[in-house]
């Protein structure tokens, strides 16, 4: 545990232990809705924040976050009101978002896209002190709007329209997770990298599911996963000459493989256990289709 | 029907993409009364009630709730919704609990769930029949008992006015059975409803009056027509229980 004395591997745990809670946190609800490659996309336009921090030499840290929720609200809005067309506006907005991130860079004194790799790839153990207080407040921000309006964001990811009807107000809520989204790309941006946000938001929760039938058992279990495999890629990077981001990220696909593995028999003997718990089954439900399908031919 | 009018329908038009699907739907539900909208796929059935509940902008007309104008009424709680179950499927398990606990936000303060909130979300399992699945995932259901389980969601608010857009399609006889007796108690209570039918079936006795509409427009407005049966509507298209064996996939619930 010596690593644990270098006060950037500190940091860089820390940094990684919030991102292994809070992209899980929100990805459960882009995945509910089938909206998994959001984050993915709010990565590519965030790109473009990061060109203007050092244009303007600001923290790339915050204005990819100023730059990326702008983005996410831009793709919330196509969502609305695009019709047919709205794919295509999005990716204008992605790969614009990237080539823009890349011309300014370059355009930055001193800029070149060495300095990009550290941000598409992420770059843990030069996690800044200052980098810290802003994962931290972000991370704040997340996973109060993740815990503690989680029943109305089911709700609207499960069915709007019945949300809708409930009075729940549907469009702010999905603003607030377009924004949330867009956050927690630049809080877990440091540390696997805006090209690979995507996968810690999306892989843990696909993993969560093969053992969870519920909601909350599953959002349990993708964060439980999500921090096992940042501390443990973080880790692996210090002992191994491996970047992190890439560990982390292919650490997620084996645990997601490894519980699709284990998880077969275990939906086997839940299935038997059902069977057997439920010895008539709803008999009459059982029976109707074959007894009345052909009644139905000559008698209606 | 003496009772005051819950909903209310003057010259109500509207228009999917630039085609007229509603022209001019004059409908009055009052307190207490069961109406079933019957007519063929395409007639406006759905898009009717689905104005109503203001996910269909209206081109022309007024809609009350209440006796207040759709656009100001926000008294959500006191109308139970059971929209018509779709075909996508959603992206994360979640159980009958989960699901049916959605109902009860119309009731609760930024979401914050107390006793007597859970509580209800377990009589309205019960009141469907449905408190052995309450930890079961909703995609290992039946066709039928999901649609018990978004009939639950709906009167888990214990509401005045239930709206139904095809409670009945593709559900087994037996859910059928199960839900035309849940419908039976609600209405004897004293809530009204109303709702979309391709055939009256088994909620036959409970339905006070019918609306048909063809193209759009109110054909018929009075008792259900019983004499020539329902399978005398013009454009009748049986819907046929589901094979219980397959799960149903919906994104309304999964």
């Amino acid at each position: 545990m010596d690593f644990l004395n270098y006060a950037f591997m500190q940091r860089a745990l820390l940094a990684a232990v919030l991102v292994g809670i809070t992209a899980p946190a929100v990805g459960i609800y882009l995945v509910q809705r089938r909206q998994a490659l959001m984050g993915d996309g709010i990565g590519h336009v965030a790109m473009t924040g990061v060109g203007l921090g050092f244009l303007l030499s600001t923290s790339p840290v915050w204005m990819a976050t100023a730059v990326s929720v702008l983005g996410a609200v831009v793709m919330e809005l196509i969502r609305w009101y695009g019709r047919t067309r709205g794919d295509i506006a999005l990716a204008m907005l992605f790969y614009g978002g990237m080539a823009g991130g890349v011309m300014l860079i370059n355009l930055a004194p001193g800029g070149s896209n060495a300095n990009l790799m550290s941000y598409l790839f992420g770059s843990l153990s030069t996690v800044s002190e200052s980098d810290v207080t802003a994962i931290c407040l972000l991370a704040a921000f997340v996973l109060l709007v993740t815990l503690g309006l989680r029943r109305q964001l089911f709700a609207v990811s499960q069915d709007e329209e019945f949300a809708r009807v409930t009075g729940l107000p549907v469009r702010a809520l999905n603003l607030l997770t377009a924004i949330t989204a867009a956050v927690t790309v630049t809080v877990a941006m440091r540390v696997v990298g805006l090209l690979l946000v995507s996968a810690l938001m999306v892989v843990p929760v696909a993993a969560a599911q093969q053992l969870s039938r519920s909601f909350a058992a599953t959002f349990a279990i993708a964060v439980a996963i999500g921090v096992t495999v940042t501390i443990g890629g973080t880790i692996t990077s210090y002992y191994q000459y491996v970047p992190p981001g890439a560990t982390i990220v292919l650490l997620t696909i084996a645990a997601f493989i490894a519980l699709s593995v284990l998880a077969a028999p275990l939906a086997r003997r839940r299935a038997r256990a059902a069977a057997a718990g439920r010895p008539a089954g709803d008999p009459a439900e059982c029976a109707i289709p074959a007894t009345r399908g052909a009644a139905d031919e000559v008698g209606v | 029907m003496t009772g005051e009018p819950v909903i209310s329908l003057r010259g109500v038009t509207a228009e999917l993409g630039s085609r007229p699907v509603l022209r001019g739907i004059d409908l009055t539900v009052h307190r207490g009364e069961v109406v079933a909208l019957l007519g063929a796929n395409g007639s406006g059935k759905s898009t009717a009630i689905r104005t109503i509940v203001g996910q269909v902008p209206v081109s022309g007309g007024e809609i009350s709730l209440f006796g207040t104008p759709r656009r100001t009424f926000r008294d959500w709680s006191r109308i139970g919704y059971v929209p018509q179950r779709t075909t996508a499927a959603g992206g994360v398990p979640a159980t009958v609990t989960e699901v049916v606990s959605s109902g009860r936000l119309s009731r609760t303060r930024f979401g914050l769930f107390h006793k007597a909130d859970h509580t209800a979300v377990r009589h309205a399992l019960g009141l469907v029949g449905m408190a052995d699945r309450a930890k079961d995932n909703v995609e290992a259901l039946s066709g039928g008992q999901h649609q018990r389980v978004l009939i639950a969601r709906a009167l888990v608010a214990e509401p005045e006015l239930l709206i139904m857009d095809e409670p009945m399609a593709g559900v087994d006889l037996a859910s059928q059975e199960i839900l035309a007796h849940t419908l039976r108690e609600q209405v004897a209570q004293g809530t009204t409803v109303l709702l979309v039918l391709h055939e009256l079936g088994p909620l036959e006795p409970l339905i006070d009056r019918a609306v048909v509409l063809r193209d759009g427009c109110v054909l018929h407005d009075g008792p259900p027509p019983r004499a020539v049966g329902q399978h005398a509507l013009p454009g009748h298209d049986h819907v046929h229980p589901h094979d219980e064996h397959t799960p149903l996939r919906t994104g309304l619930l999964s």
